[in-house]
């Protein structure tokens, strides 16, 4: 049911990667997250089950931003949650190894992983108002990270913590300190979880959606300062989200997922420059431009994402494909190279003419993004 | 950071001075401190209140207010078959068909209430809280074992149980204590692990996981204190009904076998035979009970509602 095609490409490539200008020269050939051939199944009742996961390989190198882009249900949070270890075991069966470091965290003893989630490993969830503990104050929830993981005085933890919430932009942070989540607004809060998720500088971190359930303006303010932290700290970030326009102003490399698989995997500026998947590229295509007349309706990816279409047999997109071929529905579709770093899982991709229309806008709004936060 | 600084500017003097020292709060509001302030504006918590501090401090200086020892019978002979001796100044509320002076028994009436009704709700929450607590901390067989438990509690009549361990202790306020606590325990476990479940599947409880906390310090810093206010809630309602309780338990005789122990159960037995010349001998303990069970009622209700994050606006 897994491909072997799209296995890891050989170290070779991956020693000369070299990143590109403006961006942090990746010379550890080690990725510090290997993900491979990941797969998470949902048992429901009466036998039945469900693959949210289904195969997915990727990795992050050390200091490296990489997105992971789909829409809702494709599998993007199941994919973390396995990672981090947050699955119920019950219903639940995950397959694969998701090596940290060389070591796999799938199969961790889980005290080790007790250990390395919060130190080395840390996530921000999608919502800071559920995310947060109502009872316990800010601080608190803070210095108890602190003390899970170093032996540190409880007053050295308080003034960390303090520092801490300064750098993740919370004004008047030693007043922040002793209140409770229901004092602050969302995007402190928000902050304040940053916070928390950075306590023990991790050397990864994986952000869920952090900004989806903040206003537009709190949004930029977020994801600036959280690539301002990740960049000062050196951590490693992998952002999920759906929204293209995160992923245009942050990511080095891009995943985008459908239905459980990785469809496309590529460097932003190729993601946005020339998608090669039918779906990557419908999406870039449906956002609204600045140049576009106003009239002129917007064009959407038709239909919703179907579970019947099983991706060992065929694309699972082909239902919603405007250009599907009798190829996309007769076998399973590797994953295969389309450029330098460049991977889609498709047999009609895009061609860089119906690309080269599109793009421009997204990659100056992107662009315009990441230079204002530099 | 360049493009935004988050520092406010330097105030001008005269900016200063118009907007005055700012009054800040070193330390937040917390869910308790709100809840006594939500409390304080509630008429019906303060009744309830009122009544509750009335009740407790009466029972425990009945020895200071009370006239007479409450064991005293020595006025049996001025008590004929038909008729009581009149109130007097000695008596304000008169004698009871024992001879034994009523007001004093009233008083040391709400001692005993009292005792057996807060021990027996103590007993109760803390047996509830073990289940609940370990029912709700592990879930899975652990879950499953305890919630057995507590059917097997709940499937024993409080009335049979009560009567069975005096049989077998005697006639003890411990029997009444044991009976009333075991009723008792079931809501408490279910209630809690029910609330445990709940807070279990919060994404503050997930997001303590991928903080690397462990799972005894998510239950105890975590899940308990979002988990525990339903119960102090129904501690203080179930102490209302432990009191109904106790006296309905004495009632049908199963307290201390003393008879000149006071015990509103017990004085209506005792006022019972003359309901029709003397209504008075079992309405004031009756209002006694009623007044006390509902002070504590309306106290358990407007916790809840302060506690209720809902409710929160008030």
């Amino acid at each position: 049911m897994t491909d072997t095609t799209d296995k890891t490409p050989d170290t070779g490539q991956k020693n000369i990667a070299v990143k590109d200008a403006g961006q942090k020269a990746v010379a550890d050939p080690q990725p510090l997250l290997d993900v491979k051939n990941l797969s998470v199944t949902f048992s429901k009742r009466k036998g039945e089950s469900f693959t949210a996961v289904d195969g997915v390989d990727f990795d992050v190198r050390p200091g490296e931003v990489v997105g992971i882009v789909g829409e809702s249900g494709s599998g993007k949070s199941v994919t973390s949650m396995a990672v981090m270890g947050l699955l119920p075991r019950r219903g639940v069966t995950i397959e694969g190894e998701a090596r940290f470091d060389g070591t796999d965290l799938l199969t961790m003893p889980k005290q080790e992983l007790t250990r390395l989630r919060g130190g080395d490993l840390a996530m921000v969830f999608q919502d800071p108002m559920s995310s947060l503990n109502p009872v316990v104050t800010i601080g608190k929830q803070m210095t108890e990270v602190l003390h899970a993981h170093r032996t540190i005085s409880a007053k050295d933890a308080r003034d960390e913590a303090i520092d801490l919430l300064r750098r993740c932009g919370i004004p008047d942070p030693a007043r922040r300190f002793g209140e409770y989540p229901h004092q602050l607004s969302g995007g402190m809060r928000q902050r304040a979880l940053i916070a928390i998720a950075l306590a023990c500088q991790p050397r990864l971190l994986i952000c869920d959606e952090p900004t989806t359930a903040l206003d537009v303006t709190i949004q930029a303010q977020v994801l600036e300062l959280l690539t301002e932290l990740v960049r000062d700290m050196g951590t490693a970030m992998i952002m999920i989200t759906h929204d293209l326009g995160v992923v245009a102003g942050l990511c080095d490399h891009v995943n985008v997922m459908y239905a459980g698989r990785i469809v496309e995997y590529a460097p932003r500026e190729a993601l946005f420059a020339s998608p090669r998947h039918r779906y990557t590229h419908g999406l870039i295509d449906s956002i609204p431009r600045l140049d576009q007349r106003r009239d002129q309706r917007l064009t959407p990816i038709p239909g919703t994402p179907a579970d019947t279409v099983p991706w060992s047999r065929a694309c699972a997109f082909a239902p919603r494909c405007r250009h599907v071929t009798d190829a996309c529905v007769t076998d399973a579709i590797p994953l295969e190279e389309v450029g330098f770093e460049h991977r889609a899982r498709c047999v009609n991709p895009a061609s860089d003419a119906e690309n080269s229309t599109q793009t421009s806008q997204v990659m100056a709004s992107g662009q315009m993004a990441q230079e204002e936060s530099e | 950071m360049s493009s935004t600084t988050h520092e406010l500017p330097e105030r001008p003097a005269s900016l200063a001075a118009v907007m005055g020292e700012q009054n800040v709060d070193e330390k937040g509001i917390s869910l308790w401190a709100g809840a006594w302030r939500r409390l304080q504006r509630d008429p019906a918590a303060i009744i309830g209140g009122i009544i509750v501090l009335l009740f407790i401090s009466v029972a425990l200086a009945a020895p200071l207010l009370a006239p007479h020892q409450p064991s005293s019978v020595e006025w049996a002979g001025e008590v004929t078959p038909s008729s009581l001796p009149p109130a007097s100044a000695d008596h304000p509320l008169g004698l009871d068909p024992f001879g034994s002076d009523l007001l004093t028994q009233l008083l040391y009436g709400a001692r005993q209430s009292l005792i057996i009704g807060v021990v027996s709700t103590l007993i109760g929450l803390s047996g509830g809280l073990v289940l609940g607590g370990v029912a709700g901390a592990f879930g899975g067989w652990v879950d499953t074992l305890m919630m057995r438990i507590v059917d097997i509690l709940l499937s024993i009549p409080a009335l049979l149980l009560a009567v069975s361990v005096a049989a077998i202790v005697g006639r003890r306020p411990e029997a009444l204590m044991i009976a009333i606590a075991a009723a008792q325990v079931p809501i408490f476990a279910r209630l809690l692990r029910g609330s445990m479940l709940k807070q279990r599947n919060q994404d503050y409880v997930l997001a303590s996981f991928s903080l690397g906390l462990r799972r005894r310090t998510i239950v105890m810093s975590h899940v308990l204190p979002n988990s525990i206010s339903p119960v102090i809630v129904q501690a203080t309602l179930t102490l209302a009904t432990a009191i109904i309780e106790v006296a309905a338990l004495s009632y049908l005789g199963l307290g201390a076998p003393d008879p000149t122990v006071a015990e509103w159960g017990r004085m209506l037995v005792k006022g019972q035979e003359r309901l029709a010349s003397a209504p008075h001998l079992t309405l004031l303990p009756g209002i006694c009970i009623a007044v006390t069970a509902l002070g504590f009622t309306l106290l358990g209700e407007s916790l809840r509602e302060a506690l209720d994050p809902k409710s929160r606006r008030r």
